[in-house]
């Protein structure tokens, strides 16, 4: 039996030589592509733009996603770019917008940075509340926590917090960047600022 | 006559000692014998453990911290401590509530929530190092009325 005779109609009609190379042609070309997205999910590209070098990233220098006891850190795409490849796909069709933005100068000072601040935050916000804020549970497992390791206060809230079904963003907002004014009625201060929720409270049995 | 004797008596003895240790040793100061120009170990205390609520040491103390407050940052957008200790969230994250005294204005006269003389927390509320005392403290407070 020869090879000719048990390759399917379509091979025959196209040629085998043309089936090897569109092959081999697909393979270099999703290689190509996951490369290339692969080189826009690193901090270095991030940070090449200013707009997030002298603002976001700054800021985040201060924080324990940065720097810490054991050096295990987070990078922008860890928490800004979800793992899985559907949710990822789309996150980065969005992020066309970030680039017009880019563009247009939205956010090129300081000074225009922090009057979107506010915008921005709650977007990054409502996204995370959305896919329960799977970022952080990438590395931060409710399952594997210890809560006897854990100050007093993270073990006596966290068990509580799981049981209302809230989840990390609820409470943990501004870990890693600087505020957008909150209104926490303290007097004028931030009167008309943005107002936080702390995940909604689980209504009481019977009423 | 025997007072003059004794004063100058103890001129002298002050000035030849005072004489000697300036000869001899060298002035410590409180961070110790460490160049200026270098760094001194005062900075490597680290913050104390959460604990319970730490008694007060006087009437009317602002209570002390008894949790670390690293990253815990009081800026013009927000103020952390507020974020469990503020009238609303204090039930809920089992914080202690801000005192009464913070609604008063400078006149004593009572404001709809937290007075702005109040925003920064830690100007008299501490949080705890495990640093010893450089020197002892033997203060004791007061008695309440009628103690």
């Amino acid at each position: 039996m020869s090879l000719e005779n048990c390759m399917p109609a379509w091979v025959k009609r196209i040629g085998l030589g043309t089936v090897v190379v569109l092959f081999v042609a697909g393979i270099v070309f999703w290689g190509g592509f996951n490369t290339a997205l692969e080189l826009t999910n690193r901090e270095e590209f991030c940070i090449s733009c200013h707009e997030m070098k002298e603002n976001v990233f700054k800021e985040y220098q201060n924080t324990v996603h940065y720097t810490n006891r054991t050096g295990v850190r987070a990078t922008c795409p860890d928490c800004h770019v979800p793992k899985e490849w559907v949710p990822k796909m789309i996150r980065k069709i969005q992020a066309s917008n970030e680039v017009w933005h880019k563009l247009l100068g939205s956010v090129d000072t300081p000074e225009k940075f922090n009057a979107k601040r506010a915008q921005l935050a709650q977007n990054e916000w409502k996204r995370m509340k959305a896919n329960d804020s799977q970022e952080c549970r990438n590395c931060h497992r409710y399952d594997y926590m210890d809560y006897t390791e854990q100050g007093n206060r993270a073990a006596r809230m966290h068990p509580q917090a799981f049981t209302e079904g809230k989840t990390c963003i609820d409470c943990h907002k501004g870990v890693a960047h600087q505020l957008p004014p909150i209104d926490q009625h303290i007097g004028k201060q931030n009167e008309g600022g943005v107002e936080i929720s702390h995940g909604e409270k689980p209504k009481e049995e019977g009423k | 006559m025997r007072l003059i004797h004794a004063l100058a008596l103890s001129a002298i003895v002050l000035l030849s000692g005072a004489g000697a240790a300036g000869a001899g040793e060298k002035l410590l100061s409180e961070r110790g014998d460490v160049a200026i120009d270098q760094q001194s170990k005062v900075d490597m205390f680290r913050p104390e453990k959460d604990k319970d609520t730490i008694p007060r040491n006087y009437q009317k103390q602002p209570p002390l911290i008894p949790h670390s407050v690293k990253g815990y940052n009081i800026t013009q957008n927000f103020n952390k401590c507020m974020d469990c200790h503020s009238k609303e969230r204090a039930e809920e994250t089992g914080a202690t509530k801000v005192a009464k005294s913070h609604y008063l204005d400078r006149e004593d006269k009572k404001l709809g929530n937290i007075s702005p003389r109040r925003y920064f927390c830690m100007q008299c509320h501490v949080p705890q190092f495990d640093a010893k005392p450089l020197v002892d403290n033997i203060y004791k407070p007061a008695t309440k009325r009628g103690e």
